[in-house]
């Protein structure tokens, strides 16, 4: 199954497209063929278009034909999670309230994919409003992990992530505001990357939490995802929080820079609650780097048991604030039992949203409320300054750090009832979302489950580069990415 | 009644005149098809995000500047959230605590005892200025409301006055004051028809001679500067009734109906709002420096209060030309350069032409000052004329109004039209002089003891003896050469 | 900081404009009350001093300039309404 062509990197199909071994209607058949056979058990898409997508490969063939190909993402189908605009595609949120939503504008993320010329293939499902982290809260459909269809995905880009694992899609694109790349990558045994907050234009992207929100690649290999990072990256007018970074050529560098680096070891991640099996996986890991001549040091970030207090403060306030346009007056649903227009916005926000969306609500709408500001939301951006200059101190004396993605391996499906249960899921990830950092996770072995482990580093402001070439160093001397599950 | 005093706070919402909104690029305007000036940011559709309008906060700046505010070397945006339908995103994009324009005033002019005579100026202190986005507009049926959001996104200054305002008239010529300042600033057009200037009024009474603020009223729609003051005039007879038949003011909104002059509790918003204020985490703060301020500095008008005492002291203009010029700027500057022409000497004669005549003209003609066939050369040559004796008044009204029509300089049209006032024969007008002179002894008795006035007895038979054609200077320098010597 | 087991669930849902269920509103009570409780931690910290992060890397001064682009066309502005009419968005009459 390595062998077939859903499971091919989008470095090697580029090359075999290029020398005409392989045409972009044939690479988009074998995908969606993959997907009619294998979506019943996965359920990672809320859509896809087939037409759509086989017209967006023939036209791909015809730039390559006339020679004008436009780069390795040039006819490579590409799925999007369901919070990024595409114009007249569906932009659900796989939510009820967005249902028969349909955008009549592009994000900016995906003209810069049509620009590279990716074959767009589907809306990806996800946790409703990218809140959860198990996809579980989707109100469409439960997505299952591609390695053990009881368990979770994970959350909140769990289609982005099963899709690709599954062969559904060679690349996608997921969004991360606590982890929602991260996590499901490691739950999906994928590479997912979440930038550094402002690399990548959040314009076109249905926002949860404004000041952590931010896209990011899924892929089956580090060069993969530098190659559809380089596509989305970089500064966009439209995005007031987007930085003018200077962007360099993240695939190039990755053969540029071999190490050995110094990579810093957070105490606090490595305490109660970390699986046994997860904990070995990443001590191997942390031993190759040893062995590769990288020097590892015990770092403190003394803040990290607060990023989860802070995390949920922040994120809810701007999510209740950000979820206000969603009110069935201009688009979205409407209830049918208003009776007059207090009750239009009342029925139709508590019929449109579910459970965890609402209840993000109303924690976010608490904390912003009179009387609790400064107690809640002020002190929480302040203990997020801290957060943010312990990594910051820690990166004068390490490049970067090196923790696991998640404290387990992925759960069963309905394991984890309790919310406050689920948000512990994050730990891990959180701190880079607070802190603006970059972070990937990418295999890094098995738990005798079978079921895949995930490795994270996290790297320095706008040194994606550098991340990535210290992952690419792992992921090369160890065949992780040649394993697929069996379905 | 008399033993309290109203005190009046105005927040004045103004729409900046920019190409684009003032969080996205789409293009604004009034009275266009509904919902042709919307964009994805506008609607709210999801995922957007809003950018700045540069030329917003150029216009912020400038009229901060001309009122005197403290511009704040750092200001930021926040979030003021509640749901209504004309509102998109269910928040307004504001500034809640760090606004761009910090204190500041006002200077107003209060009616005169009579027209031609200059009321009492008032200084009124603001409390700030900042910068907002608008809302779209509800048009209510029978059984639904209709949005049009072609609005949605105006940029908008909300000016708030300090509660200083003790009267309706003090507010009226507040709001007088305001609206010449920005239009003259070239901020907005301040058309109240057009939404582009709104006043909201907060008025309460308290006893005179004493500080703290009572209960206040907030009132709402004060379509026209004239609804504004008699809206607040209505509003604190009623609370001064209430107090004097012994009820309490409640804290609330009432709504002003101009044209019945009465108004009404607006259906309470059953709970205070809580707008959860929060800064707006898609938008950075900006910073001005000192160089962005002298910019737009060197761009900033003369107040017009600033020009009514230049106009007094350079050209001594009496209070009924400056009044008029005071409010029209392009009148102003007008004026001025025809006294360049004309010389200063001859400001007062030029004033009269101007705001008299030619304002006369333009607006029964219906154009615009600028599109007025006479310039300033032409009333220059006029007046010239006039003082020379060439032309005499009624002739000169003639002139005027061919020149208004034609735009043929004055001096060629009365040589073409033999307008001209006839040589005086000087042997001829002295004789009829002497013969007024002759004709009224008491009058001369009375020029002669020191009334000055009596040498006007003389002129009107001179007049007739000429068929009106005798040059006035010449007639009054006459008689007095004979009164003098005789 | 605010006795959080005191959640007034029906001011909030009436801020936020959801209309919940009684199950809804016990259990959301219930379960925002143990989050809050977890999030008192956050009153350990020592912030005096600290500037509170509006961003994670701070800029100032982003705009563009004052130019008109292209809009939608009130069709497109309109193609996911619940209702119109007159090439308008209809909700029932609103009343102040």
């Amino acid at each position: 199954m390595a062998d077939e062509l859903y499971y091919q990197s989008i470095t090697s199909l580029s090359e075999r497209l290029g020398k005409k071994e392989v045409s972009s209607v044939e690479l988009t058949r074998a995908v969606i063929a993959r997907t009619q056979a294998v979506e019943s058990q996965v359920c990672a898409f809320n859509s896809f278009d087939e037409k759509d997508a086989l017209a967006q490969a023939t036209a791909s063939d015809a730039r390559r034909s006339s020679g004008g190909a436009l780069g390795p993402l040039d006819g490579i189908p590409v799925g999007l999670k369901d919070v990024i605009a595409v114009e007249n595609q569906p932009l659900t949120a796989s939510s009820k309230m967005l249902a028969d939503f349909v955008s009549p504008y592009d994000a900016t993320v995906t003209q810069n994919l049509k620009k590279a010329g990716a074959v767009l293939w589907g809306r990806l499902n996800l946790d409703e409003f990218a809140m959860g982290s198990s996809t579980e809260n989707s109100a469409t459909k439960k997505t299952t992990n591609p390695w053990d269809r009881t368990c979770v995905p994970g959350g909140s880009s769990g289609g982005s992530a099963a899709a690709v694992a599954a062969g559904e899609a060679i690349a996608s694109l997921g969004s991360d505001t606590g982890g929602s790349i991260r996590q499901p990558a490691a739950f999906c045994g994928v590479v997912g990357m979440k930038p550094t907050y402002g690399l990548v234009s959040r314009y076109g992207l249905i926002a949860f939490a404004s000041s952590l929100d931010q896209i990011g690649p899924f892929a089956h290999t580090v060069e993969d995802a530098a190659i559809m990072l380089q596509s989305i990256a970089g500064h966009d007018p439209k995005d007031s929080t987007s930085y003018r970074a200077k962007i360099p050529d993240y695939r190039a560098e990755l053969s540029q820079r071999k190490g050995p680096w110094k990579l810093g070891i957070p105490q606090e991640y490595f305490g109660e609650g970390l699986d046994p099996e997860v904990n070995a996986a990443v001590e191997k890991a942390i031993e190759y780097y040893r062995e590769q001549g990288c020097e590892i040091k015990e770092v403190s970030l003394p803040h990290t048991k607060y990023c989860l207090d802070a995390y949920y403060v922040i994120a809810t306030a701007e999510a209740s604030s950000n979820l206000s346009r969603y009110d069935g007056v201009r688009y979205g649903h409407r209830s049918k039992d208003a009776k007059g227009i207090v009750d239009l916005y009342f029925k139709s926000r508590g019929e449109g949203f579910g459970e965890e969306v609402k209840r993000r609500i109303m924690l976010g709408t608490y904390v912003l409320s009179s009387g609790y500001y400064d107690a809640y939301y002020l002190r929480a951006q302040k203990v997020r300054t801290l957060i943010r200059q312990d990594f910051l101190k820690a990166y004068e004396e390490v490049d970067a750090l090196i923790t696991p993605t998640s404290p387990t391996p992925a759960f069963k499906l309905g394991a984890k009832a309790d919310p406050l249960a689920l948000y512990l899921c994050d730990i891990y990830t959180i701190g880079a979302n607070l802190a603006g950092l970059p972070g990937i996770s990418l295999p890094c072995g098995f738990a005798s489950s079978g079921l895949p482990i995930g490795l994270q580093l996290i790297g320095q402001p706008f040194e994606e580069a550098n991340l990535l070439s210290i992952a690419h160093a792992y992921e090369q001397a160890h065949e992780w990415r040649n394993s697929h599950p069996q379905i | 009644m008399s033993q309290y005093e109203a005190v009046i706070g105005l927040e004045v919402h103004v729409q900046i005149r920019t190409q684009s909104k003032m969080f996205t690029r789409v293009g604004t305007g009034y009275g266009h098809p509904e919902n042709t000036l919307t964009d994805p940011v506008v609607l709210a559709l999801p995922g957007t995000l809003p950018v700045l309008n540069k030329a917003a906060l150029d216009a912020i700046i400038k009229t901060g500047l001309m009122l005197g505010c403290d511009i704040a070397p750092m200001c930021k945006w926040d979030r003021k959230n509640y749901f209504y339908p004309d509102s998109p995103k269910n928040y307004q994009i504001t500034q809640f605590d760090q606004p761009i324009c910090i204190g500041g005033r006002v200077e107003i002019e209060l009616p005169g005892s009579a027209r031609n005579v200059m009321g009492e100026h008032k200084t009124i202190p603001l409390t700030r200025i900042h910068l907002e986005e608008d809302v779209g507009k509800l048009n209510h049926g029978s059984h639904e409301s209709l949005v049009d959001y072609n609005r949605a996104g105006t940029p908008l200054m909300e000016i708030v006055s300090d509660p200083a305002l003790e009267s309706a008239d003090e507010a009226y010529a507040y709001l007088t004051a305001i609206r010449a300042a920005i239009v003259q600033g070239d901020i907005s057009d301040c058309d109240m028809e057009k939404g582009q200037l709104r006043c909201d009024a907060n008025i309460s009474i308290r006893p005179i001679g004493t500080t703290e603020l009572g209960t206040k009223v907030e009132l709402k729609n004060l379509n026209s500067i004239s609804y504004v003051r008699d809206g607040i005039a209505h509003e604190i007879k009623r609370q001064l009734s209430l107090m004097a038949s012994g009820g309490t003011i409640v804290q609330e909104t009432r709504d002003y109906d101009g044209t019945t002059g009465a108004s009404q509790s607006l259906r309470s918003k059953e709970m205070a709002h809580d707008y959860r204020y929060f800064p707006d985490p898609d938008l950075m703060p900006v910073e001005v420096d000192e160089a962005w301020k002298k910019r737009i500095e060197a761009t900033c008008p003369e107040m017009p209060f600033d020009r009514q005492r230049r106009f007094f002291e350079t050209y001594d203009l009496p209070y009924t030309i400056t009044s008029v010029l005071v409010w029209d700027r392009p009148l102003a500057e007008y004026f001025e350069e025809t006294v360049k022409l004309a010389g200063v000497a001859r400001a007062q004669l030029v004033g009269n032409w101007i705001v008299n005549d030619l304002l006369r003209e333009v607006g029964a003609a219906k154009i615009a000052l600028a599109d007025s066939k006479i310039r300033p050369a032409h009333i220059a040559e006029l007046v010239e004329l006039i003082e020379k004796g060439t032309l005499l008044n009624n002739a000169a009204r003639e002139v005027f109004s061919e020149m208004f029509k034609s735009g043929e300089m004055p001096a060629a049209m009365v040589k073409s039209k033999g307008l001209a006032a006839e040589p005086t024969d000087t042997a001829e007008l002295e004789q009829w002089c002497r013969d007024s002179i002759a004709g009224n002894e008491k009058a001369k008795a009375e020029f002669q003891v020191g009334k000055d006035s009596a040498i006007n007895a003389f002129k009107g038979p001179v007049m007739k003896a000429s068929r009106g054609k005798a040059n006035p200077k010449l007639v009054d320098e006459t008689l007095r050469r004979l009164l003098a010597d005789s | 900081m605010a006795n959080h087991n005191d959640i007034d669930i029906d001011r909030v849902a009436q801020l936020a404009r959801v209309e919940l269920t009684a199950e809804e509103k016990e259990k959301f009570s219930r379960q925002l009350g143990d989050v809050l409780h977890h999030i008192t931690q956050l009153e350990q910290v020592d912030v005096s001093g600290v500037e509170p992060s509006a961003h994670a890397y701070p800029m100032v001064n982003v705009w563009a300039d004052d130019v008109a682009q292209k809009g939608l066309s009130a069709e497109d502005a309109l193609r996911n309404a619940p209702a119109r009419r007159d090439n308008m968005i209809a909700v029932p009459k609103v009343v102040d």
